[in-house]
């Protein structure tokens, strides 16, 4: 019922929103977070991530979200590889009876992929590649939980 | 004791190694220990001890610098994550 699935191809938001709408009969709504490529002096980016531990950092953090809350269904796809501006990276979909679960499971989920799953970003611009620097703001967000 | 090592993004870039099959002395049994041991080598390794907020997982899970380490264990050190 759930899926984590790490991968370079872009995935299909529809599909994607679809199959959770219709994962259980007592589904009452579904909250997506989409996180893409962010444009201006960005030119590309490039994720990494460690492959084998990425997946099962994942299912650790879709587990919990499960003991948390009563959800029918989670997906969180990530990507890797080159991307450009625009580009999705990330779906969290979360589906459930009620809409506060759905809203809470994917704000946690999404705050504490980003201090815990192991994809680091390397940010192509006019004066070079350098690698992104950790936000102070993201650990905050990720402790709330 | 022989463990694998791996070092990921910026670390990696800085260390030019993706990581090493190392044998251990027998005074090393924690995941800072060994972190120590790695970056006692040389000019090479120094970014290991030099890093502020490096961050280590053991067997593919996030861990502390005193979790213990076993013959055979993947390590893998690496910078603070930045995905999503």
């Amino acid at each position: 019922m759930d899926v984590v699935r790490v991968q370079s191809e872009d995935f299909d938001v529809g599909a994607e929103s679809e199959r959770l709408h219709r994962a259980a009969d007592e589904v009452g709504g579904v909250v997506i977070f989409i996180g893409t490529v962010r444009g201006g002096a960005v030119r590309a980016m490039t994720l990494e991530h460690y492959p084998g531990m990425t997946e099962k950092s994942l299912e650790t953090l879709v587990e919990e979200a499960r003991r948390r809350w009563s959800l029918a269904a989670v997906t969180v796809i990530h990507r890797f590889g080159r991307l450009l501006p625009g580009e999705r990276i990330v779906f969290v979909g979360v589906a459930s009876r009620h809409r506060a679960e759905a809203f809470a499971a994917s704000e946690f989920l999404i705050d504490r992929l980003k201090t815990e799953a192991p994809f680091w970003k390397k940010e192509e611009t006019e004066e070079g590649t350098r690698w992104v620097e950790a936000k102070e703001g993201d650990e905050d967000r990720a402790r709330r939980w | 004791m022989v463990v694998n090592v791996l070092y990921f993004a910026a670390l990696r870039d800085v260390l030019s190694s993706e990581g090493e099959r190392i044998p251990l002395p027998e005074t090393v049994h924690t995941v800072g220990a060994l972190r120590t041991y790695l970056g006692s080598r040389g000019a090479q390794w120094a970014p290991l001890l030099e890093w502020q907020n490096l961050r280590c997982a053991r067997n593919r899970s996030l861990c502390g610098w005193d979790e213990p380490v076993c013959d055979g264990d993947e390590i893998a050190f690496f910078p603070p994550v930045t995905g999503g």
